[in-house]
């Protein structure tokens, strides 16, 4: 039981902070809180689905074209959208949330549902860690977020693009004296977003079926682990993610599976009561932010 | 070549003031009147000559419409973006439907108390919210009505996954429209008073810049909190009045339909206006009823409605309308 509750907190853990990092990073660089994060999570994996069983491409191919895909929507979502509303922090909100919302009825409207709509893992099988089962699948997931925290590190603190990410997050004026051209970032921020919402779909879909309503629900957990973690610090994200998944088994294997979202808004809440900017937020005071 | 250009005009009575002046002439004081005036009498004649189809969506629209001020109100007087008006709705649905099934309490008494009491909890439930703004403040209120629907549905309390069924009606449809709309009305030119008073203008300044009120020591939370209950009223009064009119409630009442159509009706009425958000809920409500065949596609078109609205006609029809209104308008040469 114990070795478990260890074994999937960590695995639940990762699943979380690879919902979250792709919405954290669009957050963190342009400011922009991109509630279409879920439906792009959601898209990707019918996108991968329709390339496999319609259009019958091989595997590896349709996830590369799916991701580009989906950073393609996110790059455009700003150009289209975003860019005229820039600012005006409500208006994005709103328009974002839409847009999802517009994303997601539209599966269900062409009739996405149903149990048919499934990926198939990337390696078959299981093995037992500490006498409990876990599926190659899952091990991998854990590879690759573990893989994405560090690259992105490295990504943020060695390459121009990075750099520039990091510059614009933190005084975007300054940044843009020095010829980072702000609207080009925040374009690659919600691309590179997308591509990770893309990934983590890539990643976890295997595991279930895609529906329409984990749409929602990875928007709501990707949501948690901001707040839970303090937005703009990778650190925070990862811990909060491992804290979450770790409250979340722990809830579903002593209590019951019902109460997991409860467990994530208690959460939420008792955070946002002690300490408003997050367990691990670097923001002084989150009153001077929006 | 004579060029021209369009040249526009306040008209004068505006520019001096709302009331006084008016009184010189009934033309002027028609043309302050009129725009109010003709409005609620449509409203009020206009189910007498409706089928009894079209009563129904009168009510459902009047729901919205309450649903959407009280959206409107939060959002462009007070800078708190609610994704959950749900919650609102929800809450007073609920209690008012358990106070009639478990207390046998009839709808008369059972829609005020749930009105009061529902717009209390869920004032109190977005408390450790108000500290926060913007997206932050969106988050939680989008979080709730789900958690609402999880905890339903996880401990089968007050009906479960069935909800809660054969609860009194109201005594007859003349009441419920009128009641609706009769609500509807006062709601609006209440709060339409309420954002022009001092009280309404801590409000903007909240909106406008939080920390300049707080300055002026002024405790924003507590006017964030004051605001927020006048918001849940109207959800709860909403959620408990149609409770009584389906004679049940259900899961189906923390449903998003509650959250997205009053944003989409305000975007395309117009924010900031209130009446814009009545206009856009008249609006949008029956023509989605003419749409019902499309179903699930209802939602994305409100949805896409919405984001055109917010790139390209940010001010919504209201606004535009009532600039057309002020306005002359006349070609000059240059």
């Amino acid at each position: 039981m114990l070795e478990n509750v260890l074994i999937y907190g960590l695995i639940n853990g990762m699943v979380l902070a690879l919902l979250a990092i792709g919405f954290a990073l669009t957050f963190g660089i342009s400011g922009i809180a991109n509630f279409a994060h879920g439906a792009l999570y959601i898209l990707t994996g019918y996108t991968v689905w329709v390339f496999l069983h319609t259009l019958g491409t091989p595997y590896l191919l349709a996830i590369f074209l799916a991701m580009a895909i989906t950073a393609l929507i996110g790059a455009a979502i700003y150009n289209v959208i975003l860019l005229r509303i820039r600012g005006m922090r409500s208006s994005e909100i709103i328009a974002t949330f839409a847009l999802a919302l517009a994303i997601l009825e539209a599966f269900r409207f062409f009739g996405f549902v149903g149990a048919k709509y499934t990926l198939p893992t990337f390696v078959e099988g299981s093995v037992s860690v500490a006498g409990v089962i876990v599926d190659y699948q899952r091990l991998i997931l854990i590879g690759v977020g573990a893989g994405l925290v560090g690259l992105l590190w490295f990504f943020t603190h060695y390459t121009k693009t990075g750099l520039a990410f990091r510059a614009i997050a933190q005084v975007e004026r300054t940044a843009l004296t020095l010829g980072i051209d702000s609207d080009r970032m925040a374009t690659l921020s919600l691309a590179f977003g997308a591509a990770l919402a893309a990934l983590a779909a890539i990643v976890l879909l295997p595991l279930g079926q895609i529906t329409v309503e984990t749409g929602l629900n990875v928007l709501l957990n990707a949501l948690a682990i901001c707040i839970l973690g303090g937005l703009g610090s990778v650190t925070g994200i990862v811990a909060a993610s491992l804290l979450l998944g770790y409250a979340q088994i722990i809830t579903v294997t002593y209590i019951a599976p019902h109460w997991l979202m409860v467990v994530t808004l208690v959460a939420i809440f008792v955070v946002l009561l002690v300490k408003p900017s997050g367990l691990f937020g670097k923001q002084k005071e989150l009153e001077e932010r929006v | 070549m004579v060029s021209r250009r369009r040249e526009r005009l306040e008209r004068g009575i505006k520019v001096r003031t709302d009331d006084v002046y008016a009184l010189c002439s009934t033309k002027e004081m028609l043309y302050l009147v009129a725009p109010r005036l003709i409005p609620i009498l449509v409203l009020l004649l206009l189910p007498l000559i409706l089928p009894t189809y079209w009563q129904k969506v009168v009510i459902f629209t009047g729901v919205f419409a309450l649903l959407s001020i009280s959206w409107d109100f939060l959002y462009s007087f007070t800078g708190l973006v609610s994704l959950g008006q749900a919650l609102f709705f929800g809450v007073g649905a609920y209690l008012a439907g358990s106070l009639n099934h478990y207390f046998d309490i009839s709808p008369g008494l059972t829609i005020p108390i749930s009105t009061i009491a529902g717009a209390t909890l869920c004032t109190l439930f977005l408390l450790p919210a108000l500290r926060l703004r913007g997206i932050y403040f969106a988050m939680i209120t989008l979080v709730l009505p789900l958690i609402f629907l999880r905890i339903i549905e996880a401990t089968a309390i007050l009906g479960g996954t069935d909800g809660l069924t054969a609860l009194a009606p109201l005594p007859g449809i003349w009441i419920e429209l009128y009641l609706i709309l009769g609500i509807m009305l006062v709601a609006l030119f209440a709060l339409r008073r309420l954002v022009n008073s001092d009280f309404g203008l801590v409000l903007r300044g909240i909106h406008d810049n939080d920390q300049a009120v707080k300055g002026a020591g002024i405790n924003i939370y507590w006017y964030k909190a004051q605001a927020l209950f006048i918001a849940a009223l109207l959800g709860s009064f909403a959620g408990a009045y149609l409770t009584h009119v389906y004679m049940f409630v259900g899961l189906s009442a923390f449903a998003l339909d509650f959250t997205v159509v009053p944003i989409a009706a305000t975007v395309v009425g117009g924010m900031g206006t209130l009446g814009g958000s009545v206009l856009g809920a008249f609006i949008l409500v029956p023509l989605s009823e003419v749409l019902r065949a499309f179903g699930p596609l209802r939602i994305v078109f409100y949805a896409l409605l919405i984001v055109v609205f917010i790139i390209l006609k940010p001010e919504g029809l209201f606004n535009y309308l009532q600039r057309k209104y002020r306005e002359f308008e006349r070609w000059v040469e240059v």
